[in-house]
This record gives structure tokens, C-alpha cells and sequence, in this order.
């Protein structure tokens, strides 16, 4: 059988890298905030939904999407440009980590209100049915999102219209510093999706190629009108957002499942199977690691904005006045 | 529909003109679609889609689940994706059930994405008294849309800008809020498809005056006028501005007719506090200042949810004797 697994072991490797990196330039104090919400430990499920995806699907994720977005395509330059709040990110610095978008690879946009992205994937599922066209679009998002209402009603909709649509939970475990357990009475929540007719399916492990081959049939079948509902368990490695150091859940938990690593996994298949030598394997994260450095040279290095930029983008086709030059035209210079 | 051959009407009513706003502009562009609740085969709530369905089919008038959130939500990823929706909320009060896909992500995504992407979304909506619909069927929340940078805010009077208005709206690049009055849908006026006056951010002098300057839009205009025939019998001759649209908004002659006349009455079926009204009482203030020789004053809806019981919902709005009154003392 045709293996990924040396594409899947890369992709999980870049992200992570990628991550460490963002708390690299934090901790040098060249973020823009620290509203920087890592994927560290949830890579599996970006890698392998990423893989089954075509060029031409769109997606929308939630505020810990740095991984998703690379998978898909992003440029670690521009993307570590836009965290840093700088002209030359993807959105001119204006969106940052938490609202990142690039259309020319079908990134719809990140969100930073929790399910706020979902209906997004509705939408452009009804114009692929409408257009005929074979694209498919995906909501990432976490377990916080859920409990919103919000998912049930796009669910409804994806399942009643046939859209080319489908929702993908990375769950890992905590809405910010509450677990799971303190948040729903009934964890089944494939079952939840089904009751609204959609495929469903939910992955529990540290194998990514599995993982790939569990979820590759609600891809397909998405893409031919029904939609589907996937659920990714697994563990948020670190705090919740940069500054937490998640005093809410004990140390020896955390240790437990950073040892249940999906990228460690991952090398040790390469070596047991011959794909890589653990040579080869370092030469790869070597490589990795230096475009990750690159990235955050990009990022220092590149030019901050004109504050002129705070008043473009508002509207198509105009600019609002600003404040300043309101006053004036008060009181006078 | 044997109206929809028509270029001009002697009376139309604010319906119809929708009616075929929408239409005409669905037929000159096939990605515009138009979703909602009893859009379709109903009609609208308020008969502004009647007839769409059997003339575009149910792929382009769409009857939605009773998910207001999503409808907008859904929206805005259609309009991401080459789609031109045009999304009916029934009631402006369910704002309050969907003001996040508004006001953060539709108003915000071209913003936040560096001018990367755009929302061409149309969001119709009606609101106001007059049909005992009580507090949660009766509002008029246009300042919870003028207040977030981002969108659009049309509320026009008359069909004529009905018509025009609504499809320069679908035509442009940025989510638009169009806002209703449910006692404007059977109110007639003419309708010159040819003729195009209406534009955002241009308001229209309904009546010219040079003794007050009375500043209104959507219904109120209606009662702004009928007082200031009304004064007319005093010698009092107030001009009467008809805004259209809050976002754009054409404060250049609010401020040019305020300095005329030195007097102005905002009229506004929205609250007093924090309101439409305030803001632009608060703009007459700062640029007409030294001109004034009397405060401005705002007449608006009481500061209380609105009641059911007809007499106190009618009381409980600005009323044409009230204008009449106000004006005369504020003219003393």
C-alpha cells in the first residue's frame, strides 16, 4: 500500500516547529500580544483532513488554526509576518493569529468567536451546489464549539440542503481551562451529528495514517452531498493561550498525554518500517527548523504599517474620516 | 407579476418596489439568491418576496430553517464564494438572536483579512410600531448597526428610494443592512425606474423651509411631513430631510440646513439615549454651534420596551401633533 506517511510526518513536524517558533518570537517580545493560542500535540488532525482535501476546497477554522492554515498551504513567512502585526502578514498585520485568512488557498478565515466560523462553510457550500463546482468546504473548530448552537443550526442546514459541507472538531479535551467532562452530560457526539443526518465518524489515536483512512470516506462522501461530522481526540500539550500556564489540570495528566505524541509516533513508524533512516528523519527536521528560523527572521524584519493603514479595508469603497481630523474641523488646528 | 414590464408607476406601493427591486436585479444577475425565513412560498412575512419563487425557482428563493444566525452566517460564506445573497430577517428585534454574524463577522471580515475578501450581502429587515407586536416585534434598533464600522445602513421612506436603494445595495461590494418599517409596505408613492436621484449618503430636502429644519428618516419622514403642512397654517415653514441612508451619512446638509435655520428637531422612532438621534443631534451641536438659537431637540420613542396596548404603543412614538407642538415653541 502506497504509504504518506513521510508527507504526514513532515506536515506535523512543520506545524509544530512552526508553534514553537511563535513562542520563540513571543518570548523576544515581537508578537503582536499574547493572544496566541497553540496547536502543540493536535497535529494529527490538520495533517490527515488536510491530506484528504483537494486544492480548490475552502475552509474556516478557530483561534488555535496556525497548524490547519499550514497544512493547507500557508506560508510560514507571511503567516509569523501577520502574528507579528506586521504589513507584509497575510492580512497587513490587522488580522493577527486569531484572524488570519488567505483566500488564494481556500482559507475562508480563522475566527476568534468560538463556532463564529461554522455558517461560513454553510454559505459556501450552497455556492459550490449552486456553481456546480466539486469543491467541498470544511469548519474546524473546538470542543468548546460544541455546546454553541450555533453548529446544530449549520449542521441542520448542511443535512436538509445536501451540502458539500463538512464540520470537524479537533477536541482537545479543554474550553480554555474547562475539560470536557465539566461541560457536557453525554460525550457521544457522532451520535449527535447522525441525529441530524450526517456522516460522522470519530478518531482516537496516535496513528495518522489510520486516522487518514477513517476520515477519508466522509471527505469523499462530503464532496458528492453528504455532508459530515468529524471528531479528532486528542490533547492540548500546553496552556490554553500563551500566558496560561494551566494551573486547572495536574501535572502528571499533562505528562501522560505529552507522551501520547502523534509526531513521535509517527518517526518511530518511519524508522520500524524502513521508510526513513532516523539520519534522514534529523536531516528533515533540520530543514524543517530552518525554514521555521527564516520564519521568524521574516517576521522581525519586515516593515510595520503606515498608521494611515487603521482606516483602509473598513468599506470597498471608502475610508472613514478619522477622529483626529473630525476635531479639527471642530475646534480648528 | 405583469408589473415587472413596467419602467414607471404613478403609485406603487413600498412593497411592490422591493418586490421589484429584487426582482429586476435577479434577473440582470444570476448569483444573486435570496434566503430567509417564508421568503419563498409565503412570501415574506411581509409580502416583499411574493411571487420571487415562481419566477426563480427554489434554488434562488430559498425558505430557511428558523435558524437566524445561521441564515446570516450562511450568508456571509455564500457572499465569500461568488454568491449575492440577499438575506430576510423577519424581525429586526432578532438581532438580538444573531448579532454576532453581523456585527462580527460580516461588518469585520474584510477588515480583519487586509481587503481580501468581501461581504456583498444584503440584509433586509423590519422594524417599528403600529401593529401592537409589543416589545420584541416592535423595535427600532438601527443605532446597534450605525454603531459597528463595517456596514451599510439604509432606511429609506419612499418607494421611489425603496426601489433604487435596495438594488444599489445588492450592486454593492459591502454588506448592507436595509432596514424596514412595517407601516411603510402599503404606503404608495411614483416610481421612475429611469429616474435614479436616490444614492447612500445623500439625503433628500422633502420639503424646503426656512424657519426649522426637521431631520428624519424612514417612516417618521412620513409624520415629519404631515406636521410641517401642518405649521405651514402657523407661517411656520419647516424643511423637512429625509436622511435614507444612516451609514453613509450626509451630514453636509444636515449641518448646511441647520445653519440656515437655526433651529432643528430630530425625529426618530428609535430610543432617546444612545440612539440615531443622539448621534446626530450631537453632530448639529459640533458643527453648528455658534448658529444655533435654540438647543436641538430630539423627539424619539420613550426610553421603555414597547407596549402592546394600542393606545400607549402610539403614545409611547413621536406624534405629528408633538412635532407641531415642539416646533412652535422651539420657533418662539
Amino acid at each position: 500500500m502506497n504509504t504518506f506517511l513521510e508527507d504526514f510526518y513532515k506536515t506535523m513536524k512543520r506545524i509544530r516547529t512552526f508553534e514553537e517558533r511563535v513562542s520563540e518570537l513571543f518570548i523576544k517580545g515581537e508578537t503582536a500580544g499574547s493572544m496566541l493560542h497553540l496547536s502543540i500535540g493536535e497535529e494529527l488532525g490538520p495533517t490527515c483532513i488536510s491530506k484528504a482535501m483537494n486544492d480548490n476546497d475552502t475552509f474556516t477554522t478557530h483561534h488555535r488554526g496556525h497548524g490547519i492554515f499550514l497544512a493547507r498551504g500557508g506560508d510560514p513567512n507571511k503567516m509569523m509576518a501577520e502574528i507579528a502585526g506586521k504589513k507584509d502578514g497575510y492580512c497587513k498585520g490587522k488580522g493577527g493569529s486569531m484572524h488570519i485568512a488567505d483566500m488564494s488557498v481556500g482559507h475562508l478565515g480563522a475566527n476568534a468567536i468560538v463556532g463564529g466560523g461554522i455558517p461560513t462553510v454553510v454559505g459556501a457550500g450552497m455556492s459550490y451546489k449552486y456553481f456546480s463546482k466539486p469543491s467541498i468546504s470544511v469548519a474546524f473548530f473546538g470542543d468548546g464549539a460544541l455546546q454553541q448552537g450555533i453548529l446544530y443550526e449549520s449542521m441542520n442546514m448542511a443535512a436538509l440542503w445536501d451540502l458539500p459541507v463538512v464540520f470537524c472538531c479537533i477536541n482537545n479535551q479543554y474550553g480554555m481551562g474547562t475539560k470536557i467532562d465539566k461541560a457536557v452530560a453525554v460525550k457521544d457526539f457522532t451520535g449527535r451529528a447522525k441525529s441530524f443526518g450526517l456522516n460522522a465518524c470519530s478518531v482516537n489515536t496516535l496513528d495518522v495514517e489510520e486516522a487518514y483512512y477513517k476520515i477519508k470516506p466522509i471527505i469523499d462522501d462530503a464532496r458528492s452531498g453528504k455532508p459530515g461530522f468529524i471528531e479528532i481526540e486528542c490533547y492540548r500539550f500546553y496552556g490554553h493561550a500563551r500566558m496560561d500556564k494551566s494551573p486547572y489540570r495536574d501535572i502528571d495528566e499533562e505528562k501522560l498525554y505529552r507522551e501520547r505524541d502523534p509526531i513521535k509516533f509517527a518517526k518511530k513508524k518511519l524508522i520500524d518500517k524502513n521508510i526513513l533512516s532516523k539520519d534522514n528523519i534529523d536531516k528533515l527536521d533540520n530543514e524543517i527548523s530552518n525554514e521555521m528560523d527564516e520564519a521568524i527572521s521574516f517576521a522581525i524584519n519586515a516593515s510595520l504599517n503606515d498608521t494611515n493603514e487603521i482606516f483602509k479595508d473598513v468599506y470597498s469603497n471608502k475610508n472613514p474620516e478619522s477622529i483626529k481630523t473630525r476635531i479639527k474641523k471642530i475646534i480648528g488646528n | 407579476m405583469s408589473d415587472i414590464e413596467k419602467d414607471y408607476f404613478e403609485e406603487i406601493t413600498y412593497r411592490d418596489a422591493l418586490r421589484l427591486a429584487m426582482h429586476d436585479e435577479m434577473n440582470e444577475n444570476k448569483n444573486v439568491i435570496i434566503m430567509g425565513e417564508d421568503v419563498a412560498k409565503y412570501g415574506g412575512a411581509y409580502g416583499a418576496t411574493k411571487g420571487l419563487l415562481d419566477i426563480f425557482g427554489e434554488n434562488r428563493v430559498i425558505d430557511t430553517p428558523i435558524s437566524e444566525p445561521s441564515i446570516i452566517g450562511a450568508s456571509v460564506g455564500a457572499a465569500m464564494t461568488g454568491l449575492k445573497p440577499i438575506a430576510e430577517l423577519m424581525y429586526v428585534d432578532f438581532f438580538g438572536m444573531s448579532l454576532d454574524q453581523i456585527a462580527n463577522q460580516a461588518a469585520k471580515i474584510r477588515y480583519m483579512f487586509g481587503g481580501q475578501t468581501s461581504v456583498p450581502m444584503v440584509l433586509r429587515a423590519q422594524g417599528g410600531t403600529g401593529r401592537s407586536g409589543g416589545a420584541q416585534h416592535s423595535q427600532s434598533l438601527e443605532s446597534w448597526i450605525m454603531h459597528i464600522p463595517g456596514l451599510y445602513l439604509v432606511m429609506p421612506s419612499k418607494p421611489c428610494d425603496a426601489y433604487h436603494l435596495l438594488r444599489k445595495s445588492i450592486q454593492l461590494d459591502d454588506p448592507v443592512v436595509f432596514l424596514e418599517h412595517k407601516m411603510l409596505y402599503n404606503s404608495k408613492g411614483s416610481l421612475d425606474k429611469k429616474n435614479i436621484d436616490a444614492e447612500f449618503g445623500k439625503a433628500s430636502i422633502r420639503l424646503e423651509g426656512n424657519d426649522i429644519t426637521i431631520i428624519s428618516y424612514s417612516r417618521m419622514v412620513n409624520i415629519a411631513e404631515e406636521a410641517a403642512i401642518e405649521l405651514k397654517k402657523s407661517n411656520i415653514n419647516a424643511e423637512v430631510i429625509d436622511l435614507r441612508s444612516l451609514n453613509p451619512l450626509d451630514k453636509e446638509n444636515i449641518i448646511k440646513s441647520v445653519k440656515k435655520n437655526k433651529r432643528a428637531l430630530v425625529v426618530s422612532e428609535g430610543h432617546y439615549t444612545s440612539s440615531v438621534a443622539s448621534e446626530i443631534t450631537s453632530i448639529i451641536f459640533e458643527h453648528c454651534f455658534g448658529d444655533l438659537l435654540k438647543p436641538v431637540i430630539r423627539y424619539t420613542a420613550e426610553d421603555t420596551p414597547v407596549p402592546v396596548a394600542p393606545n400607549l404603543e402610539k403614545e409611547s412614538i413621536p406624534s405629528m401633533e408633538n412635532i407641531v407642538n415642539f416646533s412652535k415653541k422651539l420657533m418662539e
